[in-house]
């Protein structure tokens, strides 16, 4: 037992917990405190695995930017204190079973399947080397797909922005001013 | 066996995918399934972060997919949320089974 595997199990502990308690929480603040845990238990694992550049995506956006909007929205649409109602219990036994189920069976897959490594030379995450990849334009690059994130990106804002209005009728003119 | 490696990665980020669809199944209330969504994304990221790691170090392609899926799921959520506020104010719900017509 060295410490990398110690601190793998413990990540693997908080990342599983804190999500089986974010998906059965019945308080939906609560959940979503779990659900951040969760997030930092994944970029735990991305730093683990010695992809730093990741991690810290991972942290920004998700950690910092997400669960803050998540929580927002429950300020939003949810009264204080309420519980959740609570659900019919065939409804969860089948869930549950049926996620029991599926999950047994792709684990199965996965152990009978073997996976071959490549013997080339690995290369470094580092960030010099995710950004010249990033905006390469030739076969290997990725330069189409981040403009075409870029594009989304700006479609999925201008898309928030109409959604989010104010229908017209209840708009007076002195409130757009 | 007990030293980390794919396999074990792969475990944990199943066991998040199907915790994942356990809430798409069992809850009722839009923001919770929401997290559902960014729970099995968020499988999806590590498991193309172990394969690039265990299985293909000589390439970045795992890098990217992963931070393309995650700009789209930051779209994805926003958009999201924009329609659940948006659902709140016309239905003061939004509970999946009390909004069964979307408009307003």
């Amino acid at each position: 037992m060295t410490g990398t595997t110690i601190i793998f199990y413990l990540l693997a502990l908080l990342t599983l917990v804190s999500a089986l308690l974010a998906v059965t929480s019945r308080q939906i603040f609560r959940a979503a405190i779990y659900l951040l845990f969760t997030l930092i238990g994944i970029a735990g694992f991305y730093f683990w695995m010695q992809y730093d550049f990741i991690a810290a995506v991972q942290i920004i956006v998700y950690v910092g930017g997400i669960t803050v909007l998540i929580i927002f929205s429950i300020f939003l649409t949810q009264q204080a204190g309420e519980l959740l109602p609570k659900q019919k219990m065939g409804r969860q036994v089948f869930a549950a079973a049926a996620v029991c189920c599926s999950f047994a069976l792709v684990m199965l897959q996965i152990g009978q399947h073997n996976f071959t490594v490549t013997t080339e030379q690995p290369v470094a995450p580092t960030i010099a080397a995710i950004g010249e990849k990033m905006l390469d334009t030739t076969a290997d690059g990725y330069a189409l797909p981040f403009e075409v994130v870029s594009i989304l990106l700006l479609a999925a804002m201008i898309g928030c922005i109409v959604i989010a209005m104010r229908p017209d009728n209840t708009l007076t003119t002195e409130q757009t001013i | 066996m007990l030293t980390p490696g794919l396999y074990h990665i792969l475990f944990i980020s199943t066991a998040l995918f199907f915790i994942g669809m356990y809430g798409f199944f069992a809850r009722k209330n839009l923001i919770t399934v929401l997290m559902s969504i960014e729970l099995i994304l968020n499988s999806v990221n590590l498991n193309f972060i172990a394969f690039n790691k265990y299985l293909w170090p000589n390439r970045l392609d795992g890098v990217f997919f992963t931070i393309f899926i995650i700009a789209i799921a930051a779209a994805e959520a926003a958009v999201a949320i924009a329609i659940i506020i948006n659902l709140y104010r016309s239905h003061q719900s939004i509970d999946v089974e009390q909004t069964e017509e979307m408009k307003y």
